[in-house]
């Protein structure tokens, strides 16, 4: 097997389009079906914060504080939304790789070790080649992203030598790497802290000031790092080559149809190697973006689910390059009014509680209506079957 | 050495457990085709609801069953998402994943829980039996229920009709439409049941082994059980045997160091995700997926 994700499903004939089944709307505008999905979508969503709020109360908290503090941390400031946008860069990296393999109908979903790998080669060349000065950052940007290929390219070699599934063995290497970065960060020869004492530490030394990627901008003020720069442009132009070349239609196909794919001559091998590997090197760079422009060393929980996230984010777009970015920035804003309201004495895990939630209110609209319409077109189908016979 | 030998076995015993527990549940919800990986959050909500069960009503066994009642609410949750609003799995999964962290995480500050465990219960005769009678005979009651589920789950998955039908929705959804199965159904009930020994497992962790809750408590484990049943090779066999060498690896781990042997500790936590690995690689031919393992089911669907 290949596909795992509901393979981007055909356009339905005319008839079927559309979320009113080819009925017009008939009157007013309420009942118009483009209404009715606005409308479930903002229900949804209101259940998502309603239930995170109610949980807030009952533990005797207090839910408009803690949305206010989430509020002021991610976008309020000009300050806090330079930070949502600091943290939307990698998962925006991470979607776009992950979109590009999952039009070509694999699924990746090692995101999280691959992003691991790659920031630990980016730290490795950044704090190990001297001296340290802008090439240096460009090189562990480099290592980081083939750092991430490699660890995809593991997944490719194991699906086309050995036919091991694609989900299997990618979900495997999380935790792999997860232990190799534990050895790195526990091997004074590769990146544990030279520090003052004995050396008990489980972490790397702080990147010196020269590796670390510029920022655009002073702190109260509105403020980026250029890794946000480099993300987008790795959309667009992740996203242009999907949808927009000959390359990308031959992922496509590949997606669609892995027969026809073989009888015009796109090599399964050649593509969907690409494909994986492209991801891979997306979390790698996405790591090591996180690496050189915000946390400037690299601990053994580095990743921070910001792999697991970045999937999340593809898959919640479903798989489309433009909505990615919003969801990006969404989750980015999620992150970032977390880590304000831990300092106001709220534990982080409430943000984790409101994304996961806002997560499956924002999947259970389009699945409503996919098997509405499905359930419609049955009994569609069974009264024109009777009046048939 | 006679008496290290058993201390390590019964630690490995006591390890094995929980996976296997939880083990049982992965294996049918795969063999139905559902590629599961919200087993981590159904083991954790399983250790939380124990020890929350145990506290509020001063019992353990009533704990265990509040863990297997919180683990057949994430089953629900994600066997209503996944297969009947056809959500895509993963997103499901992560999604569960990360809410069950999030509210045991949360919830622990705010809710005091007193520690309670359930009893060690000692089969007389069997337990003397040098070496293996003291781990395999002598442990906390809930161990030996795993001598019933065991057979009970072969025979479900292997001689009902409903195991049957079962594992034709995971090797070929679409023929065992057409034969009258419901498929999203079985899988719901496949994710049900794996919800409901997946807390189990949870529970014994907690209110069996630990006797209170820790945070994040499985640490992972529910990955070590989808290793142990890709390991196994979509077998019972395979997967007992995976859940009790990654069980023993991880004793190993604990105790090496108290022995004065050395290994490296990263290489023994990765071993259960690399074994999974090369099982996969180098004998692809006989362990083979349910075919259909992860791809959902749409009717009229071309």
């Amino acid at each position: 097997m290949s596909t795992v994700l509901p393979a981007p499903r055909a356009t339905a004939p005319a008839g079927a389009a559309g979320d009113g089944s080819g009925v017009q709307p008939r009157g007013q505008w309420w009942t118009s079906p483009r209404f009715k999905t606005i409308l479930l979508y903002v229900v949804s969503i209101a259940v998502g914060f309603g239930l995170s709020a109610v949980l807030v109360a009952v533990t005797h908290g207090s839910p408009s504080k803690v949305f206010t503090a989430m509020f002021d941390g991610s976008v309020r400031s000009w300050g806090s939304l330079g930070y949502t946008l600091d943290n939307m860069a990698p998962l925006l990296i991470v979607a776009a790789g992950t979109i590009v393999t999952v039009r070509a109908g694999f699924f990746n979903i090692g995101q999280e070790g691959q992003l691991t790998i790659g920031a630990m080669c980016a730290a490795f060349v950044a704090l190990k080649v001297h001296p340290s000065g802008p090439l240096v950052l460009i090189l562990a940007l480099l290592a980081g992203t083939a750092g991430g290929a490699i660890w995809a390219g593991i997944v490719a070699l194991l699906k086309f030598w050995r036919g091991v599934d694609v989900v299997i063995s990618s979900l495997l290497l999380i935790f792999v790497a997860g232990q190799l970065l534990s050895y790195a960060l526990s091997s004074p020869t590769f990146l544990q802290e030279h520090g003052s004492g004995g050396a008990t530490l489980t972490e790397s030394d702080q990147l010196s000031s020269k590796v670390q990627l510029p920022h655009i901008g002073q702190y109260p003020n509105f403020n980026f790092g250029t890794g946000l720069i480099i993300a987008v442009a790795v959309a667009v132009l992740l996203g242009t080559i999907a949808t927009r070349t000959t390359w990308g239609y031959r992922l496509k196909v590949l997606g669609f149809n892995p027969v026809v794919a073989r009888r015009i001559g796109v090599s399964a091998v050649l593509f969907g190697g690409a494909a994986i590997v492209i991801s891979g090197a997306c979390a790698g760079l996405a790591g090591s973006i996180m690496l050189t422009g915000q946390a400037y060393r690299i601990t053994p929980t580095f990743s921070n689910n910001f792999g697991w996230n970045g999937l999340l984010v593809a898959l919640v777009s479903r798989n489309r390059p433009a909505v990615a970015v919003p969801v990006a920035f969404l989750f980015g804003a999620l992150q970032a009014g977390g880590g304000f309201l831990e300092t106001t004495g709220v534990p982080t895990d409430l943000v984790n509680i409101v994304e996961a939630l806002l997560v499956l209110a924002a999947v259970f609209p389009p699945a409503l209506m996919a098997l509405r319409r499905y359930r419609l077109k049955r009994s569609e189908q069974a009264v024109a079957a009777a009046e048939a016979s | 050495m006679n008496h290290d030998i058993t201390t390590i076995l019964a630690s490995a015993m006591r390890l094995t457990a929980p996976l296997l527990f939880a083990g049982l549940g992965e294996y049918i919800a795969e063999r139905a085709g559902t590629l599961n990986i919200s087993v981590e959050a159904m083991m954790l909500s399983g250790a939380y609801g124990g020890a929350v069960g145990s506290s509020v009503c001063h019992s353990a066994a009533i704990g265990l069953l509040w863990g297997i009642g919180a683990g057949l609410l994430v089953g629900i949750i994600h066997g209503q998402f996944s297969h009947r609003l056809q959500a895509n799995t993963f997103v499901v999964g992560l999604t569960l994943n990360v809410l069950a962290l999030g509210i045991t995480n949360y919830l622990l500050e705010k809710i005091q829980m007193t520690p309670r465990q359930v009893g060690i219960l000692t089969i007389p005769g069997l337990s003397r039996i040098p070496i293996i009678g003291k781990p395999l005979f002598s442990e906390r009651w809930p161990f030996f229920l795993l001598y019933g589920l065991v057979p009970l789950v072969w025979w479900v998955v292997q001689r009902s009709r409903w195991g049957l039908e079962m594992r034709v929705v995971g090797e070929n959804p679409k023929a065992a439409d057409v034969t009258g199965i419901h498929v999203n159904r079985r899988r719901r009930q496949g994710l049900v049941i794996c919800g409901l020994l997946a807390g189990l497992g949870g529970a014994y962790l907690s209110v069996g082994e630990v006797g209170t809750f820790n945070s994040d408590m499985t640490a992972g484990r529910g990955f070590i059980v989808i290793a142990a049943v890709i390991f196994g090779g979509w077998t019972l066999r395979g997967l007992a045997a995976g859940c009790f060498i990654f069980g023993g690896v991880d004793a190993l781990r604990l105790a090496l160091p108290a022995l004065g042997y050395t290994i490296n500790p990263q290489l023994l936590i990765a071993s259960p995700y690399l074994l999974a690995l090369i099982a996969m690689c180098f004998f692809a031919k006989r362990l083979r997926q349910p075919a259909a393992l992860g791809q959902p089911f749409e009717r009229g669907a071309a």
